[in-house]
């Protein structure tokens, strides 16, 4: 997955989701956080869906976590992924989830609650993509 | 006054099941309907409400009426969504017919989900939404890797195995050879199960659902009416709609529960009976891990024991709980949710044949319990006594 492949469909950012895709390509992994009540949010969402509030700002994630859980794909929805390829559900050490793909780990080996850390994937020059690698 | 019992359905209606139907969707509703139609006993110059559900996928209701010759259509629904809006638009013609606007609903699902539209299908450009930024990069996008993330999760926290979705297959298959409509009659074993091919793990292709051409249709009035009909009535003794928060977005917290586990108790609270008066389950089965999900979120039950109750035989037929007799979307074919509804009518009035239910009195019938979409729908029907 490592591979840049133009054919494979890469987000067209909107001013809601904009930071989170800016903070990729400069190698952060910014999540939503509430001022009110301290929730997380992901994804990019106009309120916070804890407590409705509107104060929402980007804070820093620290890019590490385990697995929550997994899939691998073996028939692909569009040509351009070259099976096998593993799509995770990432739990933050923040405690929010996210959708990812696994890099840098054969699909025989994963492992939920496996720990991870962020991978900055670079698919072109407006978007990088937020994979997850085994961490020790 | 509750709904409850106030509305029946009395005519039920379907076409052949297959890959290739060579006709439009506008050609299979019609003639599910008239099979509804005519199973009812009424004419088809009576029905004066339509309501379908469609994905953008199908003939919608103003188009059938005039085909159909219906030129002041009281009442129509063209609901918007897949299999978890698929038994609410039920709902939906009964309280139309429990308020008065309308007297003779049908509803109806007609698709060509083999040969024109395939679900979660290849080649369709990925939606714009910020949802789906989120998930088609990352090569997401079709039901059943929805599904198979849920899976794994609830294998991991449960022990759930491969042998228990096996076993689902396994018994509905069995279902499905006593089944004259079923697309996929042949019977299989466990060992044909763990030899088929993977799809998306967990996921092997027997897993998963058919992809069918076809339609069917139910017909509805009031209870009170019903009872002049042709068959025996078989009442709506409870509808309920659900929704909670969507895997869609991942934000799911806990992606082994559904929006079934919150709506059930309203659903049988309404029809005043709980999960040991079910005789006969019909359970969304877009894939096998759906009915395991749903045995628990239904509470037939404890919750994370759904694969142990299958491989119990407690859903095979004999058993205390029979579900999907008819094969369900794994083996009859994938009509959305309303092959569920009518194969639970059928077998309530007694005609399922070599599959029936010793004595059924009460189903239940269920649509996709929430996963993806958040919404879900269900039906607890029972014969009029
Ligand atoms: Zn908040």
């Amino acid at each position: 997955m490592s591979d840049a492949n133009p054919q494979i469909p890469l987000p067209r950012p909107t001013p809601l989701s904009k930071p989170h895709w800016d903070g990729c390509r400069e190698g952060v992994l910014r999540v939503q956080r509430c001022g009110d009540c301290g929730s997380f949010v992901f994804i990019p969402k106009p309120v916070c869906d804890g407590c409705l509030g509107s104060n929402l700002s980007w804070v820093e994630s620290s890019g590490r976590g385990t697995l929550y859980s997994y899939t691998v794909v073996h028939r692909p929805q569009q040509p351009a992924f070259e099976v096998p390829y593993t799509v995770a559900i990432v739990e933050l050490e923040e405690g929010w989830h996210m959708l990812s793909n696994l890099v840098g780990v054969e699909p025989d080996h994963v492992e939920i609650g496996m720990p991870l850390e962020v991978s900055f994937e670079r698919k072109s020059d407006e978007i990088t993509l937020p994979c997850f690698r085994p961490r020790a | 006054m509750s709904l409850r019992d106030q509305v029946a359905i009395v005519g039920i209606g379907c076409t052949e099941f297959s890959k290739d139907s060579g006709v439009s969707t506008l050609t299979l509703a019609a003639r599910a309907i008239l099979a509804a139609v005519e199973d009812a006993g009424v004419q088809a110059s009576e029905l004066d409400g339509i309501a379908t559900f469609r994905v953008g996928d199908s003939v919608p209701p103003a188009i059938l009426a005039q085909s159909l010759g219906i030129r002041d259509l009281r009442y129509f629904v063209d609901q918007f969504g897949g299999g978890s809006v698929s038994h609410s638009i039920v709902g939906q013609a009964a309280l139309a017919i429990h308020a008065g606007i309308a007297e003779t609903v049908v509803c109806y699902r007609a698709l060509n989900a083999r040969s024109e539209f395939r679900m979660g299908g290849t080649g369709r450009p990925p939606v714009d939404a910020i949802e789906t930024q989120y998930q088609a990069p990352f090569g997401y996008f079709t039901p059943p890797q929805q599904f198979a993330m849920a899976a794994r999760a609830h294998m991991e926290r449960y022990g759930t195995s491969a042998e228990q979705l096996g076993a689902v297959a396994v018994q509905q298959r069995a279902n499905a050879s006593l089944n004259e409509r079923a697309m996929m009659r042949k019977p299989i074993s466990l060992d044909d199960y763990l030899a088929s091919r993977w799809i998306v793990e967990p996921f092997r292709l027997l897993d998963c659902c058919l992809e069918t051409d076809g339609a069917v249709a139910l017909l509805l009035t009031s209870a009170e009416r019903a009872r002049d009909l042709r068959q025996d009535p078989i009442l709506i003794s409870g509808v309920t709609w659900g929704s909670g928060q969507t895997l869609y977005s991942n934000q799911q917290p806990d992606s082994t529960r559904t929006s079934a586990a919150d709506m059930a108790p309203r659903l049988f609270e309404m029809a005043g009976v709980g999960p040991h008066d079910i005789d006969v389950a019909e359970l969304y089965d877009c894939f096998s891990y759906s009915v395991l999900v749903q045995l628990e979120d239904y509470g037939f039950c404890k919750k994370g024991e759904g694969g142990a109750f299958v491989e119990s035989g407690a859903t095979a037929l004999g058993g205390s709980l029979p579900v999907n007799t008819h094969g369900g979307f794994l083996s009859e074919g994938y009509v959305h949710g309303l092959n569920h509804v009518y194969e639970a009518v059928s077998q309530l009035r007694g005609d399922a044949g070599e599959r029936q239910v010793e004595n059924a009195q009460v189903a239940l019938s269920a649509a996709q319990p929430g996963y993806v979409s958040g919404n879900t729908s269900a039906l607890v029907l029972r014969r009029d006594s």
